[in-house]
């Protein structure tokens, strides 16, 4: 009978609580930098696509949402097309942790809901973004022991240059 | 009959129901008040027309029969509901002279035999579903309901035994002094718990039963049919509080402030303690309600009747 009546008291007592709810459109939550919202692709410090088009994220994908073709320009691969379905997406974020590059990158963003169905089918230029991400500093070809034009074979960072097989001087 | 009396008669009903709608809000706002949350808050000013569009959206929505339903039966059960608590608000007095028969003398008699009455709807809307949890929710609703009705009236007869009177004009009255709370606590105390068991609410909803019979003896109905149950409850809610009010706290007496007024700030405060407890309180297991009627309620009531009646009887004759 007491216990009921200081229930009843303390459960009164929570009209004079903070509220928990946040009035979301006015009120906006805040979101962490590693939320895992809208999906894009981002780019090299000096403005170069990150992405390979290695296809590793369109295989990580649990969907399958992700579609991409591989297509080659000045010696390096670029994705064609990068088309990623949203409204498949789950937003599991493992397409970024598949991709060697840190090309793409899940972002706290989540305000993209459509009224047609078809519009939330994103395409490269919907995904591509002018900076580099949560990695600014990262640039892929400056690391991989990949030759491209401009940069030759053990000219990466912490790289060094490849022995001469000929010579016979240590 | 005289004009004013066919228009008390055609708008009494009509603010009950719009009393009950809002109501719904209400509880809605309140819950969320001691929730840490804000409720429904979207709709109009603070909210305040959500029930309209709850209203506008249960109109609308398909009125479905089921099949194996006693089609005659299902349609009257919440008919019943409704009509039963709508005739008892006629006693009510809200003020000196108001209320369509405010001076019965034995509307106290007549409340309760409307009540009574009520539990037809909801035996009848269980049975007729012809389904395994509206029977199991109506079953429990005929127990509970019945069983309730003993001390509910047992707890009335102090009030009454006090006041020397059926008529609850006469009971409000007799509360010029000493408002019947304080002599009649203990009345009240099972009157309240009565009242609560007799409109099925929460914490005493057992014959709804969200999380073990679906919704209880309204499980098959949808559309207007389930919110006239929903109306009924809520006008139940009203009702019981207005009870309350004239019954313990001395009805529309006040100082200051007009007699309606004082009413309704009574009545609303029940209202908002009804809220309150379920709000805070858990639902009680099925024999454990049961237990608390018979082995406790009945003899605190019996108690109380025989102390007011000792009490009562030395003071004459003294």
């Amino acid at each position: 009978m007491l216990d009921t009546l200081r229930t009843l008291f303390l459960t009164a007592l929570h009209a004079f609580h903070r509220r928990a709810t946040v009035q979301y459109p006015e009120q906006k939550p805040y979101l962490p930098p590693r939320y895992r919202g809208r999906i894009i692709l981002s780019r090299d410090p000096d403005g170069a696509e990150r992405c390979v088009a290695c296809n590793l994220c369109a295989v990580a994908c649990p969907v399958d949402c992700i579609s991409l073709q591989k297509t080659e320009a000045d010696g390096r691969w670029y994705p064609e097309y990068f088309r990623i379905n949203f409204s498949r997406c789950i937003f599991c974020g493992f397409c970024e942790e598949a991709c060697p590059t840190y090309a793409i990158q899940l972002t706290p963003d989540f305000e993209m809901g459509e009224y047609a169905r078809p519009n939330l089918v994103y395409e490269k230029d919907d995904l591509l973004i002018s900076g580099t991400g949560k990695h600014p500093d990262y640039s892929f070809y400056n690391v991989a022991g990949i030759p491209i034009p401009g940069k030759d074979r053990g000219a990466s960072e912490r790289e060094r240059p490849p022995v001469d097989l000929h010579s016979l001087l240590p | 009959m005289t004009y004013t009396a066919l228009t008390t008669i055609i708008f009494t009903p009509l603010v009950i129901l719009g009393l009950a709608t809002v109501l719904t809000w209400i509880e809605r706002r309140l819950l969320g008040l001691w929730q840490d949350r804000h409720g429904p808050n979207r709709v109009g000013p603070g909210g305040m027309f959500q029930a309209v569009a709850d209203g506008t959206k249960i109109l609308f929505k398909q009125d479905w029969i089921p099949p194996f339903a006693d089609r005659g039966v299902f349609v009257a059960a919440p008919a019943i509901g409704m009509m039963t608590v709508l005739l008892s608000f006629a006693v009510i007095p809200v003020t000196m002279g108001a209320g369509i028969a405010g001076n019965m003398n034995v509307g106290l008699l007549f409340v309760v035999g409307m009540m009574g009455l009520g539990v037809y709807a909801v035996v009848l809307a269980g049975w007729s579903s012809n389904s395994k949890y509206a029977l199991l929710g109506g079953m429990r609703a005929a127990a509970q309901m019945i069983s309730y009705e003993v001390f509910m009236g047992l707890s009335l007869l102090g009030v009454v035994m006090m006041a020397g009177s059926f008529n609850l004009h006469d009971i409000v009255a007799a509360q010029t002094g000493l408002w019947f709370i304080i002599p009649q606590c203990l009345g009240f105390g099972v009157f309240m718990l009565a009242g609560i068991a007799e409109t099925h609410r929460l914490p005493f909803d057992l014959p709804e039963g969200e999380n073990e019979l679906g919704a209880g003896f309204h499980t098959e109905y949808s559309g207007m049919k389930f919110g006239m149950f929903f109306i009924a409850e809520y006008a139940g809610i009203v009702l019981v509080a207005s009870l309350v009010t004239t019954l313990y706290l001395g009805g529309w007496r006040g100082p200051w402030l007009p007699a309606g007024v004082w009413f309704a700030l009574k009545t609303g405060g029940m209202v908002g303690f009804f809220i309150l407890l379920r709000a805070g309180l858990p639902r009680p297991r099925y024999d454990q309600l049961m237990a608390l009627g018979w082995k406790v309620l009945l003899p605190l009531s019996l108690f109380n009747v025989m102390a007011t009646g000792t009490i009562l009887m030395l003071r004459a004759s003294l």
